[in-house]
């Protein structure tokens, strides 16, 4: 009786066993079979930034295995070695302190995490948003305005401006300068760099590169109201040839970019791919001053009326 | 519209009560139970029941329970809604089918996330506090039982405001934090966020209240000879709670507070113009939200202390390792804020600085791992249901902690922020930490207010469910934040292949509701056979004060006054055969009060007022709430007396019961 117990004992265990590694199996195959073949930018990097901070992401997740696993293997091993079927372990139940455990695993995490603060301290200065990168090549100048709900792409040197796409020429230092003309916004390029906000009446910056010729998808990161979903848009990373030529085509656009036509482009509504001609350099400037402060507020609102009962822009 | 019906009715019309298909489901759905469920409480004629016993209780171990089934209902909604947002990615707008559109989508997400922290977890945590913390410092009641009343009534009130747009209205669809200026009036004008501001406003000043409360009740009310040194970690955990709640929650009150005068009074705190600054939002509600992380998974450490603890049969590992673990942890989540935004464009100085202090919490929270571990060392662990949940734990939250130090990381941040990852990592921490930590407590102090335990069968089945479907849910959206993809989002272009991986993250929300059908069969199993599974007062060999009265407890709790010599005082008791004095004395308990459910009433009707603009009515139930309030106070003859003979005579009616 007793020895037919166990059998049925060991049957139910092998049973679990088997189920348990086939819904893992299963778990692990679904995971595989949706991801497969698909593009996963943040750990395919195609730009200088992204590839340092690709290379900064797989530090800490190395480091964290090499906490992570022995919490694993020590859990599994407690809990199966002082489970309570098990008469052979150990019972003590006064075994309550330890100053040399104890101060074992206050020391390691401590030290882990004083190698991950070095590491953090350098990375953070090295791949600050703010900071320009080094490159021989000239950088070019990106102005951009998150609007309600598309991106506007102003080159102020090459008088050329764009929705929703972003021509770039490659292994080029690309300096954005980020506003926004809505409620707050983020730019993400994730095979190109990571993301900052686009916020009103402040300009925040951002530096990357393109390692080669390629298009990578951009979009808004932070909810900013009912088109957010369609606040997306393409990165062309063209050769330098190619980039010139580019702007020489869009010079040839017959849209402008105005004050006039941007306070159409700024209503609320999707948008499609745009290319402008850039009339007014220092539109970028005007659309940060509209949220300055009071007092300027008063006196632009005087100038502009002046100007409008003078003549049309 | 006259001026006439303006002034009565505010900005409400007739159309605010026309929704589209799914929410007026939802709205009539609301609406049917709730007049079923008063039908069925006149059929049964409990309403003397209801109103006696719980409505009006000024009993912890009750509100406590109120908290509970509050919560429970709100797990359900938050839920739903959960399914809602993983159903509309899945469908994806393709073949031109919308199941939601971008603004329905986006108050559903807004709701999910507000009310999962503010009606689910605050509420779980509330009922635990009500429910353990008294009995396990040895006390009868809480500090201020009245106030206490007022504190759930609060919540109820917040609760009822953010469910009415259902019915009436709209909700918020700027996000669970409402950043300005999307949640200003220029880009939000409508309702909504003024629903969303109130019920949290409303909830939170309740919140703020119960942490005064449980704050003096710890220092106060513990039995004599328990020091602070030797109260149950889960005590301990409480009171590092309770001390985050009342430094942050008037952070909350102000922010929401200024919020609101943007919106009702046009100033310019938070918009981009006139002044105002945004980011003055962003810092001041971090403030109060990452704290309100720890609020949340404090009292689940907690938890698991108390039950790693009795399943292995042995004292807590490192006590005081334990304790100083809560304090650093507490601490240092006051300086970490600011790794919410990254992104915002502070120097790398700044960055720096709270990237760094971010990666300190994990140390103490490592050590508690450990200390949890070595519990089970040298023990006799005991793999029921409350140990399971802690395995899980353990295990999800481990793997939290390491996506959360992957995040804390700036320049790594940069990729991760506001994408998939950040929610997969969030919901990591949520659920594998604060839910399974309530759901092992529920399954552990569940035969102390019933006398009966959980099916065990039924609770394993839920747990498994839980444990695969959370995998299932957030192990992909860990992928799709690698591929891109940004939280928040109702349709994506179908290209980029992440279909699959939202698919697989519906069956993984759907086996979870399965996880959730498993527990409410559990409980109904249970109750009807809970003669079969009676048990005695200590049904798990447990070491605190909380198991050494009747179960379910008296009301009074303790008949005489514990003296408590040591940490485990309990298990201490039965291994040196000590018992409570049987020297009764009278013992006076607070007399039952409708006054904290009419203020909830009264609160109700005053955001629904602020939220329509109604302002006679704002006027009306201010001035109501604060006459009521002084009338109360001014009020003495509060408590009720239960004389030494009645208390003899019950404790004599007790043990013939359990002979």
């Amino acid at each position: 009786m007793g020895k037919h117990k166990q059998h049925s004992r060991v049957g139910k265990r092998l049973v679990q066993v088997l189920v348990s590694c086939f819904v893992a199996l299963a778990i692990i195959a679904a995971f595989i079979y949706v991801t497969y073949g698909r593009e996963i930018p943040v750990l395919q990097p195609a730009g200088t930034i992204a590839q340092q901070e690709y290379i900064l992401i797989l530090i800490t997740v190395g480091l964290g295995v090499f906490v992570v696993v022995p919490v694993f293997i020590l859990l599994f091993w407690v809990a199966v070695r002082y489970r309570d079927g098990n008469k052979k372990a150990k019972y003590d139940p006064e075994f309550a302190s330890h100053h040399g455990l104890e101060a074992l695993w206050w020391g390691i995490p401590c030290a882990i995490i004083l190698f991950l603060a070095i590491i953090t301290a350098i990375a953070t200065h090295r791949l600050d948003p703010y900071k320009p990168l080094e490159s021989d090549v000239e950088p070019v100048k990106v102005q951009v305005v998150a609007l309600e709900w598309k991106w506007l792409f102003i080159y102020p040197d090459e008088g050329v401006a764009t929705v929703n796409y972003m021509t770039i020429p490659e292994k080029t230092p690309i300096n954005l300068t980020i506003t926004a003309d809505a409620p707050m916004n983020s730019l993400w390029i994730p095979a190109l760099t990571g993301q900052i906000y686009a916020m009103t009446g402040m300009s925040t910056k951002l530096h990357f590169m393109a390692d080669g010729v390629g298009v990578y998808n951009g979009a808004t990161a932070n909810i900013s109201g009912e088109g957010y979903a369609d606040m997306t848009f393409k990165v062309n990373s063209v050769s330098s040839g190619d980039f010139d030529a580019w702007v020489e085509k869009s010079k040839l656009s017959t849209s402008l970019l105005n004050t006039t036509t941007y306070r159409e482009l700024a209503q609320p509504a999707k948008s499609d791919q745009k290319t402008y001609v850039l009339m007014d350099t220092l539109l970028y400037d005007k659309i940060i001053d509209k949220y300055m402060m009071p007092e300027q507020v008063k006196q632009r609102a005087r100038e502009k009326s002046a100007t409008e009962t003078g003549a049309s822009e | 519209m006259s001026d006439l019906q303006q002034f009565i009715f505010g900005r409400l019309t007739w159309q605010d009560f026309i929704h589209e298909p799914i929410m007026a489901g939802a709205g009539i759905g609301m609406i049917v139970a709730l007049i079923a469920l008063i039908g069925l409480v006149t059929y049964l004629k409990k309403w003397k029941w209801l109103w006696k016993n719980w409505l009006t209780t000024l009993d912890p171990k009750k509100i406590g329970v109120m908290y509970l089934i509050v919560s429970v209902i709100m797990l359900l909604r938050g839920g739903a809604d959960a399914l809602l947002v993983r159903a509309q990615q899945v469908v994806n707008n393709s073949n031109g089918v919308e199941l939601l559109n971008s603004d329905h989508f986006q108050q559903i997400f807004t709701a999910h996330g507000s009310i999962m922290i503010f009606f689910v977890a605050m509420g779980l945590i509330f009922a635990l506090f009500n429910m353990i913390v008294p009995q396990q410092i040895g006390a009868r009641d809480v500090a201020y039982p009245f106030l206490n009343s007022v504190s759930f009534w609060l919540f109820a009130a917040g609760m009822i405001l953010i469910n009415a747009p259902m019915i009436v209205g709209e909700f918020s669809t700027a996000g669970w934090l409402a950043y300005p200026p999307l949640s200003g009036l220029e880009y939000s004008p409508g309702v909504g966020v003024d629903y969303w501001i109130w019920s949290l406003q409303i909830a939170g000043i309740g919140s703020l209240l119960s942490g005064v409360n449980f704050f003096m009740t710890i220092i106060k009310m513990r039995a004599p000879g328990m020091k602070m040194m030797m109260m149950p970690i889960f005590t301990w955990s409480v009171f590092v709670t309770v001390l985050l709640i009342m430094t942050v929650f008037p952070i909350l009150t102000v922010s929401l507070g200024l919020l609101s005068l943007d919106r009702l009074m046009d100033m310019h705190f938070f918009t981009t113009d006139a002044g105002g600054n945004p980011m003055l939002y962003i810092n001041l509600i971090w403030a109060w939200g990452h704290p309100e992380v720890y609020i949340l998974v404090l009292p689940a450490f907690g938890v698991f202390s108390e039950v790693v603890s009795t399943f292995s049969s042995k004292k807590i590992f490192g006590y005081t390792s334990m304790v100083f673990a809560l304090i650093a942890i507490a601490f240092f989540s006051f300086v970490v804020w600011l790794h919410h935004f990254f992104t915002m464009g502070a120097g790398a100085n700044v960055n720096t600085f709270f990237g760094i202090t971010t990666m300190i919490i994990a140390i103490p929270t490592g050590v508690k791992v450990f200390n949890w571990i070595f519990t089970m060392y040298r023990g006799r662990v005991r793999f029921t249901t409350p140990m399971l949940w802690f395995m899980g734990f353990v295990v999800t939250f481990t793997i939290g902690g390491l996506t959360g130090v992957m995040l804390s990381v700036p320049p790594a941040d940069f990729q991760f922020h506001n994408s998939l990852f950040l929610v997969a990592h969030f919901h990591n921490m949520i659920i594998g930490g604060v839910v399974f930590g309530v759901f092992s407590a529920i399954t552990y102090w569940f035969p102390k207010f019933t006398g009966f335990k959980l099916h065990e069968g039924l609770g394993k089945a839920a747990f498994w469910c839980w444990l695969i479907g959370f995998i299932l849910a957030f192990g992909p959206l860990y992928i799709l934040g690698f591929m891109g993809a940004v939280r928040r989002l109702d349709h994506y272009d179908p290209s980029l292949g992440w279909e699959g991986l939202f698919i697989v993250a519906a069956v993984g929300v759907v086996t979870i509701g399965l996880g959730v059908a498993f527990q409410l069969l559990q409980v109904t199993v249970s109750i009807i056979n809970r003669k079969k599974y009676k048990v005695g007062p200590d049904p798990w060999g447990a070491r605190t004060l909380e198991w050494a009265t009747a179960t379910p407890p008296a009301e009074y709790v303790f008949a005489t006054t514990p003296q408590v010599k040591s940490r485990d005082e309990f298990w201490a008791m039965k291994q040196e055969g000590r018992s409570f004095s049987k020297k009764y004395e009278d013992v006076w308990l607070p007399k039952n009060s409708s006054v904290g459910l009419l203020i909830g009433l009264l609160a109700t009707g005053f955001g629904l007022a602020v939220v329509w603009h109604m302002w006679w009515a704002v006027l009306l139930t201010f001035v109501a709430i604060v006459v009521i309030l002084v009338i109360r106070l001014t009020n003495d003859d509060t408590e009720m007396k239960l004389s030494a003979e009645e208390i003899a005579r019950h404790e004599a009616a007790l043990q013939r019961r359990a002979a």
